[in-house]
């Protein structure tokens, strides 16, 4: 269906190609997970695939691409639309029309097809994919989960051959990641459409998925089965890794085939002891009271009490909307708060001039590149000092600590993901606020990234500082977390030490907790440890 | 009545023949009647929609006309004679010209009179701004105007987009302390609001151009050089013929040009419309409602420039002799005749939350 033959991709500007010499060829009707670390080229290969790349975002391809027949040279990506879909990682950005039923249509619009076939395929694509109830809503309305959905939708209607998914599930809460990999298995199952997913959370995918391509980053590309690639690969996700520890062969990737050879490593997990992170805390850094957040009719938050001490790391799970952002911003005292209480070392900093709260409480939001607007590193850093009221060079300082090696006369925008979060989170912590909020900071981050962030939290919990992280990801909730409170509808429906809330949860389970119970482990590092 | 949208065509038709009717009167009985007919017909038949919440603008756009022609007229009026309100200490200019003076009562009431028509020409729009979708007109217009259309659907789209990003933005300005009024704040704030919607604008052309959008029939240099003359020249003599038949003077500028500038346009986009190949999902249907509403406008701008012969004086209300300005009843009920759409046009759909 799809064949690469001798593929080399050059951005103008840099060093090396991106892509180098691949060759690859995928199947009719294969689900394909495309997974490697941050900038290895993801996103190239998935844009070579309907020629965005380098139609669109410039650059020279050398070598052949050829799709259902179409050589991507000869035809660009809006001849190729009939032929392949692709959704992109922000489903609302891609949005051209404004309801559900009418962006259904807009690739129909523009291939042509008659009336009547349009009417009926929109019908089809409601029912397939489950929102038929949403047909009349304006897309903007919609939770992230159906605009993913509708955004699939959008382009299944012109019947393509294959769909191209960048990150279809980073941005959802667990459960409406599940709604959109099953509506992504049905399409392989019952169309036979081939599907190609990038996924930097690959433990959602990599079940389903009958090929890796795997991209260490080198320019290579190695494509194999999913638990022969992940034998080897630097990052897998953490059932693979399991695997790879207790030497199972082949590595099993479901959750139900790990289970069912778990048994032994059980067995013998159970002699040992669970190394205890939950701690005990004295005093408080953040003492919430009764906090409501009003917008309109909507009460976002409903009277939460929290309260947070020195030294611990407190993840806030719970679904979209289910108001963990806005309890973040309240605490801060830059979003609204209607009603309740916030006591940051004896203030409230809602109360406080920015200048004076920001030495209390630091906040880093979900898009961090708000924050930023100056066209250098340096110039961030020496302005956060500046805020901050700290000798210079202290953010500078953090940011070496937190990420080494980023040049200083770098433009903040040409970082990558985790390098830009790194330095958000440098120049909030230059004041040292005892108390640190993080909104979704693991959005696009790959494992290698993680794991450093993780160790980044560790640190600044062992020096005292209190750190609360609103996120989905239950895998990074395992590895750094002491404590969890789970939300739903703005009200707190569980509070507790990170191994007693998880394991329990069928959403917020993360895959080792799942192989191991009724064994309280939560990480593959963990497990190693007992093991050593 | 089955509630739907009606045509937004048909709200265009009635508002522009309504506009028509209130350029040939300066009696402001006549256009306060214009303007609550309108308003009238918005208060019943408007959606929820953010666009319809617009109307209260243009009211305040057309007292804002009202206020300034008054004004104007007080500053560089000053000729002497009539009934004198107030005098203001002249200021003379060069070349014979000065500002303020008396100000006189048949000079306030001509700036009112024709500050009013304007306004109520300008609230007419507002009307069909309120009540059509522009998203739907844009998806009526002909094939060769296609590419406008899309530029404005996204325009439109990304407009919030753009609001909501720059209260994020500020809201994460406080977080480091920086200013979020004034000048200072302005690069704060601009910068990553501008490379937000540069990233995302990129994505939406990205994700339009894997749609299909943008395929098109290939036409020959010539066939495209004659479209844009049909259409240019077609535009140019209905802008003409417009202006003719309101300035109402010119025999020939007037209807005559406006048919032959509406013809010449017509065939450009016929041809034009042969370079898209594309087809429409569900087009707003034309049924009996749209041809009754779009009747109720025109009849009423009708009915207005016939019986304008019988009884002229009291849709030009005299200034001098200065007269309180009076209604004749055949002047109302022809107006009147354009509030039936808030009757004949079907309700509007409730909006799914």
């Amino acid at each position: 269906m799809i064949e690469f033959s001798r593929v080399t991709v050059t951005y103008p500007d840099a060093v090396r190609p991106v892509l180098s010499d691949v060759s690859l060829t995928i199947e009719e009707g294969e689900l394909c997970l495309v997974a490697g670390p941050t900038g290895a080229g993801k996103s190239t290969l998935l844009g070579a695939i309907n020629g965005l790349v380098p139609h669109f975002t410039g650059g020279r391809l050398s070598g052949r691409v050829v799709v259902g027949g179409f050589d991507t040279s000869l035809h660009p990506p809006r001849e190729l639309s009939s032929v392949v879909g692709v959704v992109g990682q922000d489903p609302l950005s891609g949005f051209v029309t404004d309801t559900v039923e009418e962006e259904l249509a807009y690739a129909m619009e523009q291939l042509a097809v008659p009336p009547d076939v349009m009417r009926k395929r929109v019908e089809e694509t409601l029912d397939l994919l489950g929102v038929a109830e949403l047909r009349n809503r304006p897309l903007r309305t919609l939770s992230g989960g159906q605009q993913q959905r509708v955004a699939i939708g959008s382009v299944l209607t012109a019947h393509p051959a294959v769909v191209v998914l960048d990150e279809p599930t980073s941005a959802l809460d667990p459960t409406a990641a599940e709604d959109v990999l099953a509506a992504i298995t049905r399409l392989v199952h019952d169309l036979g459409t081939t599907v190609i997913v990038a996924e930097h959370r690959m433990e959602r995918v990599a079940q389903y998925a009958d090929r890796v391509l795997y991209l260490p980053g080198d320019g290579s590309v190695r494509s194999g089965p999913p638990a022969e690639i992940f034998e080897t690969s630097s990052i897998a996700p953490p059932i693979a890794e399991l695997g790879r520890l207790a030497g199972w062969s082949p590595l099993p990737l479901s959750v139900r085939d790990a289970r069912r050879v778990a048994g032994p490593l059980r067995s013998r997990l159970q002699k040992l002891s669970v190394v205890d992170r939950s701690l005990s805390v004295t005093g408080s850094a953040l003492d919430v009271r009764g906090v409501v957040v009003r917008y309109g009719d909507v009460l976002a938050v409903r009277g939460v009490d929290l309260r947070v001490g020195p030294g611990e790391v407190v993840a806030l799970m719970g679904r979209n909307g289910s108001g963990k952002s806005s309890l973040l911003w309240a605490v801060q005292g830059s979003g609204p708060r209607s009603a309740g209480k916030v006591d940051v070392g004896g203030a409230d900093p809602a109360s406080l001039k920015p200048r004076v709260a920001r030495r209390r409480v630091g906040l880093v939001p979900q898009t961090p590149a708000d924050l930023l607007y100056l066209d250098s590193v340096d110039a961030e850093c020496a302005q956060a000092d500046t805020e901050s009221q700290v000798p210079a060079g202290t953010a500078r300082d953090l940011l070496d600590r937190l990420a080494p090696g980023i040049a200083g006369e770098a433009h903040p925008g040409d970082l990558s993901e985790g390098q830009r979060l790194a330095l958000v989170l440098a120049v909030q912590l230059a004041s040292a606020p005892p108390v640190v909020l993080l909104d979704e900071p693991t959005r696009g981050l790959d494992y290698h990234a993680k794991r450093r962030f993780a160790a980044t939290l560790r640190e600044l919990a062992s020096q005292g500082h209190a750190v609360v992280l609103a996120t989905h990801d239950v895998e990074f909730v395992a590895t750094v977390a002491s404590r969890v409170v789970v939300m739903a509808e703005g009200e707190v429906v569980a509070d507790g030490p990170t191994k007693e809330v998880v394991v329990a949860s069928p959403a917020f389970a993360p895959q080792v907790a799942k192989i191991l119970a009724p064994e309280r482990w939560l990480t593959v590092d963990e497990v190693a440890e007992a093991l050593a | 009545m089955r509630s739907r949208a009606l045509h937004p065509g048909a709200w265009w038709a009635w508002a522009l023949a309504l506009a028509v009717a209130a350029s040939r009167t300066t009696n402001p009985l006549l256009l306060g009647l214009i303007i609550a007919v309108a308003g009238f017909v918005v208060a019943n038949r408007r959606s929820d929609a953010p666009w319809a919440l617009a109307f209260r603008l243009y009211i305040y756009v057309g007292a804002l006309i009202v206020a300034s022609r008054v004004l104007f007229r007080i500053l560089i009026g000053g000729e002497d004679g009539g009934h004198v309100l107030f005098t203001l200490p002249r200021i003379p200019l060069a070349a014979g010209l000065s500002l303020f003076g008396p100000a006189s009562a048949e000079e306030l009431l001509a700036g009112f009179y024709d500050g009013l028509r304007l306004a109520t020409m300008v609230v007419c729009v507002g009307a069909a701004n309120a009540l059509a979708n522009p998203k739907r007109l844009l998806k009526a217009v002909p094939g060769a105007l296609y590419e406008v259309g899309t530029a404005v659907t996204v325009a439109l789209t990304v407009a919030p987009q753009l609001v909501e990003s720059v209260q994020r933005v500020r809201r994460a300005r406080r977080l480091r302390a920086g200013r979020t009024r004034g000048l200072r704040a302005v690069k704060g704030i601009v910068v990553p609001v501008l490379e937000d919607a540069m990233d995302r604008s990129l994505r939406l052309a990205a994700a339009m151009d894997s749609r299909g959008y943008g395929r098109r029939a290939y036409l020959g240099t010539r066939l495209r050089v004659l479209i844009a003359s049909c259409v240019l020249a077609g535009l140019v003599g209905v802008c003409v013929g417009v202006y003719g038949v309101l300035d109402g003077t010119s025999s020939w500028l007037g209807v005559p040009l406006l048919a032959a500038g509406l013809v010449v346009a017509v065939v450009g986009f016929v041809l034009g419309g042969r370079r898209v190949r594309r087809t429409a999902y569900r087009p707003d249907p034309w049924r009996w409602p749209e041809t009754l509403v779009v009747a109720a406008g025109a009849g009423a701008c009708a009915l207005l420039f016939v019986t304008a012969r019988i009884d002229p004086d009291r849709l030009f209300p005299s200034l001098s002799p200065l007269r309180w300005p009076e209604v004749s009843w055949v002047h109302a009920l022809s107006v009147l005749v354009a509030a039936l759409p808030a009757f004949v046009s079907p309700p509007v759909p409730e909006v799914a939350r």
